[in-house]
C-alpha cells in the first residue's frame, strides 16, 4: 500500500502541495484529477524524487518503507513507477540496457539472463502497438508523444511495479493508443502479484474510461478537496472545477502551477534547484 | 631549445642506417636546438602542461642506454594491441613497431598483388624524399608551408625508422591494414625513453585502403612523439583510424599531418584514452576541389590524465568539405583541452566546414577548455562550429533512476550513450567493438565505479 500523509512540497521555496493525504491499495485504480495549476504534476514529481522538488513535511510509504528520504532509484527499487508525460531523451542509450541495469541491480535477473528480456520486450511491445524498430532507438529519442506513451508504459509492464503514478498518460494519445495502453495497465491491477496500485493523473474522463478507476480525487491548490466514486469524475466533466476552487477570484495563482512550471522550461533546468 | 646532454649529435649518430637518414638526423637536431622552446603564451600551446616537459628524464631510443636491449614481444605483455587484432578479424597487412623500430611486417598476397608495398623507409627507393613530400602541407593556393614545430623536428633527430604505406594508383586494399607500436618495452623499471613513432601513408588516385594504428606502452615513464604523414590521391578513399592506449606514465606529442586531394574521402578516428599527458595535433588539408575530411575523435580522461587536441581544418580549393567531431569526458582532477581552426583559402568557393567539440566534466576536480577558431579568406563559404562543456544531464539521469537504474550505472549509461553517434560512424572493422569495449572497462576509474 502507498500511504501519503500530510505531504507538503514546492519548487524554490513556493508552497505548491498544501497536506496531500492519499492511500493506494494493491489493485486499486485512483484517479487524482484537477484544474492546471492545482499541483497534479509536482505530486507525481515529487513522490518520485525529481531534482528541484523539496518537501517540507509529511511522509510517504510504500508497503511501509518511507520513501521520502531515499533516492529515485531506491523509491524505483522499493516498488513505485512514474509513466512521465513527457519522458526524457537519453540519447545512445538503448531500452533494453536500461531495463537489463534496472533488473539486474535488483537482483532480479542475472547478467546470463539478461538475453531473455528481448523476448519479453517485443511480446510486449507487440501487445502495445510498438514497432520493434523503436525498440532498437535510444530511449525517448525522437519518439512521437503517443509512441512515447507507449514505450513508458511498456517499461511499466516489464519492470512490474507495485505503484504506478500516471502522469497525463492519455495526454498525446489517440484512441486506440489510449485504449492499447490502458489494457495493458488495468490488466495489471488484476494479474500482479501483487496487482498494481495505480495513482492516474489526469484532466479529462477520457482516460477513466478505458481505466476504470475506484475513487476520484479533486486535486486543487494543492489539497484534495474532494473524493468519491467514478460519479465524481463524471459530474467534472459537466460541472468543470469552479466549484472546487478555494478562492475562484484567484486565477494568478493558477499560473505559478502545473503548466507554468512547464512553460518556465522546468523539465530542463531547476533555477535554484542543487 | 637546450639540448639535453643524452640528445647528443653523437647520440643520433648511433643510430645507423642510410647516409640520408643519418643527414636528416643531424638537421633535425640543429633545428630542434635552434628552436625557441615551446611556451604556454603561444596559441598552439595556450592550456598545454607543455612546461611540465623534462626531456632530461628520457634517453632517445635507440642510443646510450637503451641501445641493445631486447624487446618484449608476447601478445600477454601487450594485452590491448592482441584484443584489437581479435577484434579487427581479417586484415590485409601487420606492421609491428617496437618503440620507432620496425621489428616486422607482411602483407596479404591479394594486396602485393595490386602493388601495394607495406614497409621501412630505410630501404625504400625513395628514401628521405618519402618522409618530405607529405609532411609538407603546402594549401592548394601555395602561399604557405605549415610550421612543424620544434618537436617535429626532435622526430626527425632521433628517427630510428618509418612505417610507410604506399596504394598504387586504383588498387582497393580488402581488408584494415594495421600498425602496432609497442613503446617503453624494457619496462616500468628501466630507463624511461624517448620514442620518435613515424609513418606515412600514400594512397594513389583513386585507391581505397583503411589503416588501423594502434600505441600501447608499459606503465613506466615514456616519451613518445607520434607522427602520421597522409597523402589521399584525387579521388582516393583512406579511412585512417588512431588508437592512443599507452599507460599511465606515458607523455604524447603527436601530429597528424594529411593532405586530401580532388574529389577524395579521408575519414579518420582518433580515440584518446592513455597516457599522463596525450596531446595530438591534427591538420588537414583539402587541396583538390570535391575533396572531403571527417574527422573524429574520442577522449577519456581521470586521474591526473591531460587530453589536448589541436586541430586544423584547412580548405584550400572548391566545393571541399570537412565534418569534425570531437568528444571527450573527463573526471576525476583529468584535465582537456581542444582548440580548433577552420581555415577558409582564397578561392575555396562553395565550401562546407564543420566543426563540433563536446565535453562532459564527471567530477568538481576535472575541467575542459573548448576553444573553436574562423580563418575566412573566401566570402562564398558555409562554416558553423559548435562547442559545449557541460555536466551529465541530471534529468537524464533522474529518467533513468526513475526505472531502477542504480545512479553510478546510469552514469555509466549516459557517458557510454554520449560516445554512440560517434561509434556508429566508424567505417574501419573492429575498432568500434574495440573502442567500446576498452571505454567501458575504463569507466569504472571514471565515474568512481558502480
Amino acid at each position: 500500500m502507498l500511504k501519503i500523509s500530510g505531504l507538503h512540497a514546492g519548487v524554490d521555496s513556493r508552497q505548491i502541495l498544501r497536506g496531500i493525504d492519499l492511500e493506494v491499495r494493491s489493485g486499486e485504480i485512483h484517479a487524482v484529477m484537477g484544474p492546471n495549476g492545482s499541483g497534479k504534476s509536482t505530486l507525481a514529481h515529487v513522490l518520485m524524487g525529481r531534482p528541484g522538488y523539496e518537501v517540507t513535511s509529511g511522509s510517504v510509504t510504500l508497503d511501509g518503507v518511507e520513501l521520502l528520504g531515499l533516492e529515485p532509484f531506491a523509491r524505483a527499487r522499493a516498488g513505485l513507477f512514474l509513466t512521465f508525460q513527457y519522458p526524457i531523451e537519453v540519447p545512445g542509450v538503448p531500452l533494453a540496457s536500461a531495463l537489463t541495469e534496472s533488473l539486474v541491480a535488483a537482483g532480479r535477473i542475472t547478467e546470463a539472463e539478461a538475453g531473455a528480456l528481448g523476448a519479453r520486450l517485443s511480446e510486449e511491445a507487440a501487445e502495445l502497438g510498438i514497432s520493434p524498430e523503436i525498440l532498437a532507438r535510444p530511449m525517448n529519442v525522437d519518439l512521437s508523444g503517443g509512441e512515447a506513451k507507449r514505450n513508458e508504459t511498456l517499461q511499466l509492464a516489464i519492470l512490474r511495479p507495485r505503484i504506478a503514478i500516471l502522469d497525463e498518460l492519455d495526454s498525446g494519445l489517440d484512441v486506440d493508443a489510449l485504449g492499447q495502453v490502458a489494457r495493458r495497465i488495468e490488466r495489471a491491477t488484476r494479474e500482479g502479484d501483487p496487482p498494481l496500485g495505480v495513482i492516474a493523473i489526469t484532466h479529462y474522463r477520457r482516460l477513466l474510461a478505458e481505466l476504470p478507476a475506484q475513487r476520484v480525487h479533486v486535486l486543487s491548490e494543492g489539497r484534495i478537496v474532494a473524493s468519491g466514486g467514478p460519479e465524481l469524475a463524471e459530474e467534472l466533466e459537466r460541472t468543470g472545477y469552479a466549484a472546487y476552487r478555494e478562492d475562484a477570484a484567484a486565477p494568478g495563482e493558477a499560473g505559478l502551477g502545473d503548466a507554468g512550471l512547464g512553460e518556465l522550461g522546468l523539465g530542463e533546468t531547476f533555477p535554484g534547484g542543487l | 631549445m637546450q639540448l639535453p646532454v643524452s640528445y647528443s649529435a653523437r647520440a643520433a649518430r648511433s643510430l645507423g642506417g642510410p647516409e640520408w637518414l643519418a643527414q636528416r638526423r643531424l638537421d633535425g637536431l640543429d633545428k630542434f636546438a635552434a628552436s625557441p622552446p615551446p611556451v604556454v603564451d603561444e596559441d598552439l600551446w595556450r592550456y598545454s602542461r607543455i612546461s611540465e616537459l623534462d626531456l632530461e628524464q628520457y634517453v632517445p631510443s635507440g642510443t646510450g642506454a637503451t641501445a641493445g636491449l631486447r624487446p618484449r614481444l608476447e601478445a600477454d605483455a601487450w594485452p590491448q594491441s592482441a584484443a584489437l587484432l581479435e577484434h579487427v578479424g581479417e586484415r590485409s597487412g601487420l606492421a609491428v613497431v617496437v618503440d620507432g623500430a620496425l621489428v616486422s611486417f607482411e602483407l596479404s598476397a591479394a594486396a602485393s598483388a595490386s602493388g601495394t608495398v607495406l614497409g621501412s623507409v630505410l630501404d625504400n627507393p625513395r628514401g628521405s624524399e618519402v618522409l618530405d613530400q607529405v609532411t609538407r602541407l603546402n594549401s592548394a593556393t601555395g602561399k604557405e608551408e605549415h610550421e612543424p614545430d620544434v618537436f617535429d623536428h626532435l622526430a626527425d633527430a632521433f628517427l630510428r625508422d618509418a612505417v610507410v604505406l604506399s596504394v598504387p594508383a586504383r588498387a582497393r586494399v580488402d581488408h584494415p591494414i594495421v600498425i602496432v607500436h609497442l613503446l617503453g618495452s624494457r619496462g616500468a623499471d628501466e630507463v624511461a625513453q624517448a620514442v620518435s613513432a613515424r609513418t606515412v601513408i600514400e594512397l594513389g588516385e583513386a585507391a581505397e585502403a583503411t589503416v588501423i594504428e594502434i600505441f600501447v606502452s608499459g606503465d613506466g615513464a615514456l616519451f613518445v612523439v607520434p607522427i602520421v604523414d597522409i597523402a589521399v590521391g584525387d579521388a582516393a578513399l583512406l579511412s585512417y583510424n588512431a588508437i592512443q592506449q599507452l599507460g599511465a606514465g606515458a607523455w604524447q606529442l603527436g601530429h597528424q599531418r594529411m593532405r586530401a586531394g580532388r574529389d577524395s574521402r579521408l575519414r579518420t578516428f582518433t580515440a584518446s584514452l592513455g597516457g599522463e599527458y596525450a596531446r595530438f595535433r591534427t591538420e588537414s588539408v583539402l587541396a583538390g576541389q570535391g575533396g572531403s575530411a571527417e574527422l573524429l575523435a574520442a577522449y577519456l580522461g581521470d586521474g591526473t590524465q591531460m587530453h589536448d587536441f589541436r586541430t586544423l581544418q584547412e580548405h584550400g580549393a572548391p566545393r571541399t568539405k570537412s565534418d569534425l567531431v570531437f568528444k571527450g569526458a573527463v573526471g576525476g582532477t583529468a584535465r582537456s583541452v581542444y582548440s580548433g581552426l577552420i581555415r577558409m583559402r582564397h578561392g575555396a568557393k562553395g565550401a562546407d566546414a564543420f566543426q563540433t567539440n563536446r565535453n562532459l566534466v564527471l567530477s568538481d576536480g576535472a575541467h575542459a577548455d573548448s576553444v573553436p577558431n574562423l580563418d575566412i579568406e573566401e566570402n562564398d563559404v558555409r562554416c558553423s562550429h559548435a562547442s559545449a562543456v557541460g555536466q551529465i544531464d541530471r534529468e537524464q539521469r533522474f529518467y533513468l533512476e526513475s526505472r531502477g537504474v542504480p545512479p553510478a550505472v546510469a552514469e555509466r549509461l549516459i557517458l557510454l550513450g554520449f560516445f554512440e553517434d560517434l561509434w556508429v560512424r566508424i567505417a574501419a572493422p573492429g575498432v568500434r567493438a574495440h573502442l567500446a569495449a576498452a571505454v567501458a572497462a575504463r569507466l569504472d576509474g571514471v565515474t568512481g565505479g558502480s
